[in-house]
């Protein structure tokens, strides 16, 4: 099984805000910038039941993509990615359960820290789901051009439903 | 401000309106769901025609956009702020049909969605989507079998049900009452510990009864811009507390201020004691409780002006004398009792939106920006001049003149309404400093009146009175 390519995983890394698109009801693809936070396997988002309606669309039909589109997100760089994956809600603790990614979170947006920390301001935004997502597909252009043709890397076959 | 429709969370976008916000993005991403069932997104850069609700970009290479489904077009933007994360955030999507012909290939759209924290400030975003939390913990209940609810610390969640900060309104006119009596020979330090608990079990009783009323009559709902100074606890809107946990708390705080009213009365009871107790829990009530719903019609600061002032300060003057009372405790209630009314007076200006959809009827409802703004400054002169003439009728020590020092906060609030009037998130710091204010005049009027009595001690001879 292949690997996520080494650029792409960088981009992961480094992005600030990703756009997660999810399929809603109607078929009609929903997009929504997030943060993501890539462990090394999967793509982690979270979403404050604030903002919960993506997860309902999660819910429905689990599969998803990530891009990374954004030159200023990513410190400059121009290349650019779309994952597909099939994704999953993990809901098990809504209050404290998606602070595991608190380390890589406050990575890339240290201010989070003290955000938590005066949690008693906003309460119900730090009322969060984890969206789990496993890379099955991921395109790359190197460029950041679609007009030349994206690398594509599979990396695991579709989930069974 | 942005206008949003009752029950949004976001500004209503027509597909005009999405293509206008997209044009302003640097490119834009492309999203179909493909052959396989998975979202694609593409990076463009389209032609944007807003009045044709069209947009036309190259054809992806390698890829076919679909003519046969939904595509939709996004645009988004942050600005990375390092070291702390990033702002200005913003997107926009729409959706529509793709065709393609010689030009490339065109999306017509027919719907859009976004958000730019520029016109909805996030906090308003997020209590816009309360519908949202209330819906999903409502689905994850129905799963589990078991209610799953939004928790807090019993820490933070004390302090916010009980808006403790909010304790000093009761603790300076207390204390100082008791002070003055002090000052004139009078002073018994367990009855002065318990009107000062018992007057905070008032308050705490008025905050969180409070909140109780303005749920049940659709005020705090209403509010969709609230801060911590103001639009309540909200720990009813939040599912962190229900209705019904609020009013026995609030029960429970009036009985424990009743029964040390009760023993107070006992052991320093006078008629103006139990006069004073009396006008107190029915104007603590009465703030938001029917029949009377004081602050519904209007006299919300006048009530608190009272309660706040000069019914804290004599009613523990009078614990303390056994009864007797005098002008000094009176006069100098008057600019306490102004001060505290303007805490209200400011922190109704952002909740004047909702109020006025609840029948509320606070002044920042009922009259224009600019007589909201003078009325402040009248009110916030009276209070010094109420202190100065005091000083000047020989009624209240010299020293109390220390409260002058304050006016440079006043004139900071002052200035601040009115660039702010409009954002409940600029006034927020306003709101900061107008709580300040009155902490601080206070403070020094207790200090003054610390000075008086040290001065009877050291130099009985020296008279801190003019005249």
């Amino acid at each position: 099984m292949a690997s996520m390519p080494i650029p792409v995983a960088e981009l992961l890394d480094r992005a600030l805000v990703a756009e997660l698109t999810v399929i809603d009801g109607k078929g009609r693809p929903v997009t929504y910038p997030l943060i993501p936070l890539y462990d090394g396997e999967r793509v982690y988002m979270t979403s404050s039941t604030l903002f919960s309606r993506k997860l309902e669309h999660i819910d429905a039909n689990t599969k998803v993509a990530v891009s990374i589109t954004d030159p200023v997100s990513v410190g400059g760089r121009t290349d650019r990615a779309t994952i597909q994956g099939d994704a999953r809600v993990i809901a098990d603790d809504p209050h404290g359960g998606w602070e595991r990614l608190m380390p890589i979170w406050s990575a890339k947006e240290p201010a989070i820290v003290a955000f938590l920390k005066e949690r008693v301001a906003l309460p119900l935004f730090f009322e969060r789901a984890l969206i789990e997502i496993e890379p099955r597909r991921v395109l790359y252009w190197s460029d950041g051009d679609a007009q030349s043709p994206p690398e594509i890397t599979t990396l695991a076959a579709e989930a069974v439903s | 401000m942005t206008a949003i429709a009752e029950g949004r969370n976001t500004p209503e976008l027509d597909a005009r309106a999405g293509f206008e916000k997209l044009a302003t993005y640097p490119y834009q991403i492309v999203t179909w769901v493909d052959d396989s069932g998975y979202p694609m997104s593409v990076v463009v850069e389209a032609a944007v025609a807003p009045a044709g609700l069209t947009a036309t970009f190259s054809p992806p290479a390698g890829l076919t956009v679909p003519a046969d489904r939904p595509v939709s077009l996004t645009g988004s933007h942050i600005h990375p702020q390092p070291g702390y994360g990033y702002d200005e955030r913003r997107h926009v999507t729409v959706w529509g049909h793709a065709t393609t012909d010689g030009e490339g290939i065109t999306l017509t759209g027919s719907s859009a969605w976004g958000w730019d924290e520029a016109e909805v400030p996030f906090f308003e975003y997020s209590e816009r989507s309360l519908a949202q939390s209330r819906r999903y913990f409502d689905a994850l209940s129905a799963e589990r079998g078991t209610p799953v609810k939004p928790k807090l610390s019993f820490g933070f969640l004390t302090l916010r049900t009980t808006r403790l900060p909010f304790l000093t309104a009761t603790i300076i006119p207390v204390v100082l009452g008791i002070l003055i009596a002090a000052s004139h020979g009078a002073f018994d330090l367990v009855a002065a510990a318990l009107t000062v608990i018992g007057a905070a079990f008032v308050q705490l009783g008025l905050n969180v009864a409070n909140d109780v009323f303005d749920t049940v009559q659709g005020a705090d709902d209403a509010n969709v811009t609230p801060t911590k100074f103001s639009g309540g606890s909200r720990v009813i809107q939040y599912g962190l507390v229900s209705l019904r946990q609020m009013a026995g708390l609030a029960t429970v705080f009036y009985v424990l201020a009743g029964a040390i009213g009760l023993v107070l009365l006992a052991t320093h009871g006078s008629t103006a004691l139990l006069v004073i107790g009396v006008v107190g829990i029915i104007v603590s009530l009465g703030y938001t409780a029917p029949p009377l719903k004081l602050v519904y019609r209007g006299l919300g600061e006048i009530a608190v002006a009272i309660g706040f002032g000069p019914m804290m300060l004599l009613g523990a003057y009078v614990v303390q004398t056994g009864g007797t009372l005098s002008w000094e405790p009176f006069v100098a209630s008057i600019p306490v009792a102004l001060l505290v009314a303007l805490i209200l007076y400011v922190n109704e200006i952002p909740d004047r939106r909702g109020d006025a959809l609840a029948g509320k009827r606070t002044l920042p409802v009922r009259f224009s920006r600019q007589v909201v703004i003078s009325g402040y400054n009248v009110a916030v002169t009276a209070a010094y001049v109420a202190l100065a003439v005091g000083v000047v009728a020989g009624i209240l020590p010299v020293p109390t003149l220390l409260m002058l020092l304050t006016i440079p906060i006043a004139l900071r609030v002052s200035r601040g309404l009115a660039p702010n009037y409009d954002s409940p998130y600029g006034l927020m710091a306003i709101m900061g400093t107008n709580v300040q204010l009155h902490l601080r005049a206070g403070l020094l009027l207790l200090a003054a009146y610390v000075i008086v009595i040290v001065a009877s001690v050291l130099a009985p001879s020296l008279d801190l009175f003019v005249g």
